[in-house]
């Protein structure tokens, strides 16, 4: 019944990790024995900071090939519920790596927090109402874009409003404000910030990390404080039936080490392992 | 070309004989046809018995999804009739035109249909998106079109309108001048011409060309959600909520995709009977 959805993922899946990643590298395979393709599943706001580690893990493992899945968390996860093939899964949120687990993809107790990101308020640049402060967003005529619910980031946002609802200097009002003013609802993290930058929208809400040098100079940025901010916890773990389970664990490990530590810092997440960061 | 009856014994002994041959023929033949069709019905039909019909349908009540439907529906059927309004005059000029221009307008036409609805989606945003060429004009003026309703019906028309042109023109090129010569010789304007010679005589066609255009718009996703946003209520078409569903919830995703599937059968039941209905008459 299923596998007519399957293959139809399946193709949906390989059609584009083909446009990630993946430098075949001709070299005899390390004594290691790592080698074949490694297919990751990973969240959107991980583009930049996994492509670089890609392609450090196929320098590391000549022979290998590392093949990056970018979507919105919450697809990926859907996507390896209904039977995708794939060797490691990192997810911008817990929900969505649990239900990767529900569903026996993942192992119990695999899953390990590699990166912490935090929210931040984007604003284009001329807005059609001057926007300087977090309380400025529930002002009447702008244009918000938000991520939708089932994305992290979107669960993220919607959990700031709330939370910004029970704040005094907020309230109610300010979280009724910025929901009128949400125009759309996108589908992942990147189309939120693409559509700021292009000045479609006034103002969105995306990570932190998602500002590379080049796009923060394209938007302003407004911080929201700690007690507001959610502070999101990436899990990543190996699929469990993979088969390339010792490159897939190779991939996590990488990633968790002091490099790929660092790679993510520099990207604009909060790594989970600062101590093993080298200073620079 | 039958010859009288040889005896069977004659009949097997001629090798590749007419007869002989002519049965084995027939049933490659439709074997040759199964792989195409069966690829066509069973996915469709996994989808219809995936799950207990009740429960899929019991997800219909959802307030999202009754929005999505509604807004689907709207933008639709609006698509189609701009779509026959705007689209009539260049599929009446189309066979008119000769070389060069006709190549040009063929180009112009066939362009949305080849496509990538996500191309078409940004292009449409770079162009009538608040700091588009155009959009900017218009948002001096007040007006906004990106993420409104609006948007959905320009993108569904953008990509969905070439189907109704390339219809009618076809149709519109299949009417012999002399016809026309002979109205207007009865005295006949061409606007006369057109009305009561030429439209009653390419109904079918642009008749189909409506549906065509009627079933694109009804399943345009792309260029949807990058021109118009996917807000529920608003820009969040049947396409879109399926997709979104789809991540969170498959049955929403598979309440809405059968009820798609009902409506595109049923959109060919009643095209069917209409044109039945014409030739009748």
């Amino acid at each position: 019944m299923k596998y007519a959805s399957v293959l139809l993922l399946l193709a949906i899946a390989a059609g584009s990790a083909w446009g990630e990643g993946g430098r075949e590298q001709v070299g005899h395979p390390r004594p290691s024995g790592i080698h074949g393709s490694v297919v990751v599943y990973a969240a959107a706001s991980l583009t930049q900071a996994f492509t670089v580690i890609g392609d450090e893990f196929m320098k590391r493992h000549p022979g290998t090939k590392v093949l990056l899945n970018f979507a919105g968390s919450q697809q990926l996860s859907q996507q390896l519920a209904l039977g995708a093939s794939a060797d490691v899964f990192a997810s911008a949120d817990s929900n969505q790596m649990k239900r990767a687990e529900d569903h026996g993809r993942i192992g119990q107790g695999a899953p390990r927090i590699f990166a912490h990101n935090r929210l931040i308020v984007v604003v284009a640049r001329n807005p059609s109402v001057p926007v300087r402060r977090l309380a400025d967003l529930a002002r009447r005529g702008l244009t918000i874009v938000l991520a939708a619910q089932p994305v992290p980031v979107g669960r993220y946002s919607r959990i700031f409003l709330d939370k910004a609802a029970a704040d005094p200097a907020y309230g109610a009002a300010f979280r009724d404000g910025v929901t009128a003013n949400i125009v759309s609802l996108e589908e992942n993290v990147r189309a939120v910030l693409n559509k700021v930058i292009l000045g479609e929208a006034d103002a969105g809400i995306v990570y932190s990390s998602d500002l590379s040098a080049k796009s923060a100079a394209e938007v302003t940025t407004i911080p929201i404080p700690d007690a507001l901010n959610t502070i999101a916890s990436y899990p990543i773990a190996p699929v469990a039936d993979s088969t390339n389970p010792r490159a897939a664990a190779a991939f996590v490990d990488l990633v968790l080490s002091a490099y790929g530590q660092k790679v993510l810092a520099d990207y604009g997440f909060v790594p989970a392992h600062p101590a093993g960061i080298a200073a620079k | 070309m039958r010859t009288g009856g040889p005896t069977p014994a004659l009949r097997l002994r001629i090798p590749g004989g007419r007869m002989r041959g002519g049965r084995t023929g027939s049933k490659l033949w439709y074997a040759a046809v199964v792989p195409c069709l069966a690829f066509l019905v069973i996915p469709i039909a996994t989808l219809l018995l995936y799950e207990n019909p009740g429960r899929i349908l019991a997800n219909l009540d959802q307030h999202q999804v009754a929005q999505a439907i509604r807004l689907s529906v709207l933008t639709t059927v609006t698509t189609t009739l701009i779509a026959l309004v705007v689209g009539t005059p260049v599929a009446y000029l189309l066979p008119r035109l000769r070389g060069f221009g006709h190549r040009l307008v063929e180009t112009v036409v066939d362009l949305p249909v080849v496509l990538p609805p996500a191309v078409a989606g940004i292009a449409l945003l770079l162009t009538f998106g608040r700091r588009g060429i155009i959009g900017a004009q218009l948002s001096a003026l007040g007006i906004g079109v990106s993420f409104t309703t609006a948007a959905v019906v320009l993108a569904q028309l953008f990509v969905a309108a070439p189907y109704f042109i390339k219809t009618a023109a076809v149709a519109f090129a299949a009417i012999s001048p002399d016809t026309k010569e002979a109205a207007a010789l009865d005295g006949a304007s061409r606007w006369a011409t057109f009305l009561h010679i030429t439209l009653p005589l390419t109904r079918n066609a642009l008749l189909s060309g409506s549906i065509l255009t009627f079933a694109r718009a009804l399943g345009e996703f792309g260029a949807t959600i990058i021109f118009a946003g996917n807000l529920p209520g608003r820009t969040q078409t049947m396409p879109l909520a399926i997709y979104i569903g789809f991540e969170i919830n498959l049955d929403v995703a598979l309440a809405l995709s059968i009820l798609l599937v009902a409506v595109s059968f049923l959109v060919m039941l009643v095209t069917r009977l209409l044109l039945k209905e014409q030739e009748e008459q």
